[in-house]
């Protein structure tokens, strides 16, 4: 599979989605678009569409839940459900809540959206795998801006002292948060310093490069005897120019003009 | 003389019991083994025990990844720190998800003493039955706290146990019944109806007792769910003794006699005292006369009675 066209197409649908149901985070989807597609297109998250309950599978935690929509997406490319569901996103009685929510979606593993708890709900699937034995893997994308929470912090520590070497936490480290960035509101700093720090395996990438993704997740799924977290320098709004790097986009849908100008782009970029 | 035990060894008794059937358990704790009994777990069964540190809101959340896991997790701290701290990560990640998770709250009430208000909690029930999916229950003594433990272990979804440090009258026996949804009634009688739960029940027998001996006859229900609330039971007491009075080391806003309120509020309107802490935070004290100066005894119990009692038509 070409995972660039796939990231393209991933894309479009936050974008119709979010236009669609007239409200929606697709700031941030954007930005995650291309580590959703490297983790479940790549290879690397063992799931199985037709058995979305299947005990085997790995799991998956968005702990920035209002990222749905880049989840969504994946979810109905991957076959958990069929594509047109997409454009139901935030109707009443939709299997796509506004925020994720467990029982409604095949394949979606854990309801979130008050942010700062997936972390621990990665260690708790973590910790319970290995104490049943089983080699299932856990992964938990964060945001930048649920770090400023004191609870992500608390799980950093757990991992770390529990050596949770089958979860991988992404961060998704796009540097806008809803009123600014992330330096003017609570600075993160340097975050690889500090997961080094709380002794995690720190891999430092640009999130946006495909062969960069994939080979973060390799090393990840490598390494022994502590947890992983991948760094993923990235651009809020990635691929629509008017909306990267811009907190305005962080919860607002596009018009149909606007939409029709971002779907261009994205197309567009096909033919450089 | 009656045998006295602090509840919260019921907890820790039960929790050896489901790992001796070896029981796909896991105890939690914040840094508070040996207050809550879970240190007896991780001294005879460490592979089932978990100490947190002091991280509530982690703990709820590693908590709920285990029971997504197919682990049960057992969450224990004092009460204030689990109901009040982790409450948006009980409603959003166990509730909302509809995780088996076991929420313990130790140190409940006014009786925890001398640790003073910041350690008593009184507001956790309020808190714990305003959301969906979650099961509330208030045994009355060790052992009731033994069995209420083992039967929320079998029931599936969240479940919410509180309990007090202090050592309080047993007054229930290994062949007591016990029923989630069901109260058990303590003793019989026809002009008023006590629900009372936690230390409470102790207090409500003794002031049956006592009220017996002015000639009014107090029939006694131990009410330890809270949620689901035992409806029949309370519509029933209604309609046969006219009064109810309900008894709790709690705030009133929202406890177990809130229920009640809203209950007979929607379907039997009848009059109804409420024992229970009015609206201000405890302080540091002994135990018992904490209980007698915000009316949480058997004098408190006995005037609720007479006042329910004289609003009777």
């Amino acid at each position: 599979m070409n995972l660039q066209e796939m990231s393209k197409t991933v894309r479009s649908d936050i974008l119709t989605m979010v236009n669609r149901a007239g409200s929606g985070h697709p700031g941030g989807s954007l930005s995650a678009a291309d580590l959703m597609v490297g983790l479940y297109f790549g290879g690397f998250l063992r799931v199985d569409p037709a058995r979305p309950d299947w005990e085997g599978r790995d799991r998956f935690i968005l702990s920035k839940g209002h990222a749905a929509p880049v989840l969504y997406s994946v979810l109905a490319r991957k076959g958990f459900f069929p594509v047109e569901q997409l454009w139901t996103l935030r109707r009443m009685g939709s299997i796509l809540q506004g925020h994720p929510h467990r029982e409604s979606t095949p394949g979606l593993d854990c309801s979130s959206g008050s942010l700062g708890q997936g972390l621990s709900i990665a260690n708790g699937l973590a910790l319970g795998f290995r104490l049943q034995g089983r080699d299932n893997r856990v992964f938990c994308l964060l945001g930048d801006g649920e770090l400023q929470e004191g609870q992500i912090w608390e799980a950093v520590m757990t991992a770390a002292q529990h050596k949770l070497d089958n979860l991988c936490a992404i961060v998704d480290y796009n540097h806008v948060q809803l009123d600014g960035t992330t330096e003017q509101i609570k600075d993160l700093g340097d975050l690889c310093a500090k997961f080094r720090a709380f002794g995690w395996h720190v891999i430092e990438l640009d999130g946006h490069d495909m062969e960069q993704i994939l080979a973060a997740y390799r090393m990840a799924e490598r390494f022994r005897g502590r947890p992983s977290v991948l760094i993923a320098n990235t651009v809020k709004g990635k691929g629509v120019s008017f909306m990267e790097g811009d907190c305005a986009w962080h919860g607002a849908a596009p018009n149909n003009e606007q939409l029709a100008r971002a779907l261009a782009e994205i197309r567009g970029e096909e033919q450089i | 003389m009656i045998q006295q035990l602090p509840m919260r060894d019921g907890y820790g008794k039960a929790l050896l019991e489901l790992c001796q059937r070896g029981e796909q358990i896991l105890v939690l704790d914040a840094d508070v083994a040996k207050s809550t009994r879970t240190v007896w777990v991780r001294e005879q069964f460490p592979e089932r025990f978990l100490d947190m540190g002091i991280s509530e809101q982690d703990m709820v959340g590693t908590a709920a990844g285990l029971a997504l896991s197919g682990v049960t997790p057992f969450v224990s701290t004092y009460g204030v720190f689990l109901a009040g701290r982790a409450w948006d990560q009980i409603r959003t990640t166990v509730c909302y998800n509809k995780l088996n998770v076991k929420l313990a709250g130790a140190h409940a009430g006014i009786s925890v003493g001398p640790d003073g208000a910041t350690h008593q909690a009184l507001e956790d029930v309020a808190l714990m039955r305003v959301l969906p999916q979650m099961t509330v229950l208030v045994p009355c003594d060790a052992e009731e706290t033994r069995k209420a433990t083992l039967a929320m272990a079998e029931r599936p979804g969240p479940c919410y146990i509180r309990f007090g440090r202090e050592a309080v009258p047993v007054i229930t026996e290994a062949d007591t019944p016990f029923e989630i949804g069901k109260a058990r009634l303590c003793r019989a009688g026809e002009d008023a109806a006590v629900f009372a739960n936690g230390a409470m029940v102790y207090e409500a027998l003794q002031a049956a007792e006592t009220l017996a001996g002015e000639g009014i006859s107090v029939r006694v229900y131990d009410l330890h769910t809270v949620k689901p609330l035992d409806e029949e039971a309370i519509l029933n007491a209604a309609a046969e003794t006219g009064c109810l009075v309900t008894a709790e080391e709690h705030q009133e806003a929202g406890g177990m006699g809130s229920a009640v309120a809203e209950l007979l509020a929607k379907k039997a309107p009848t009059p109804l005292e409420l024992v229970a802490v009015k609206d201000c935070f405890g302080q540091s004290g002994q135990p018992g006369e904490l209980m007698a100066r915000y009316g949480l005894d058997c004098q408190g119990i006995c005037a609720a009675v007479r006042r329910a009692l004289a609003r009777k038509k």
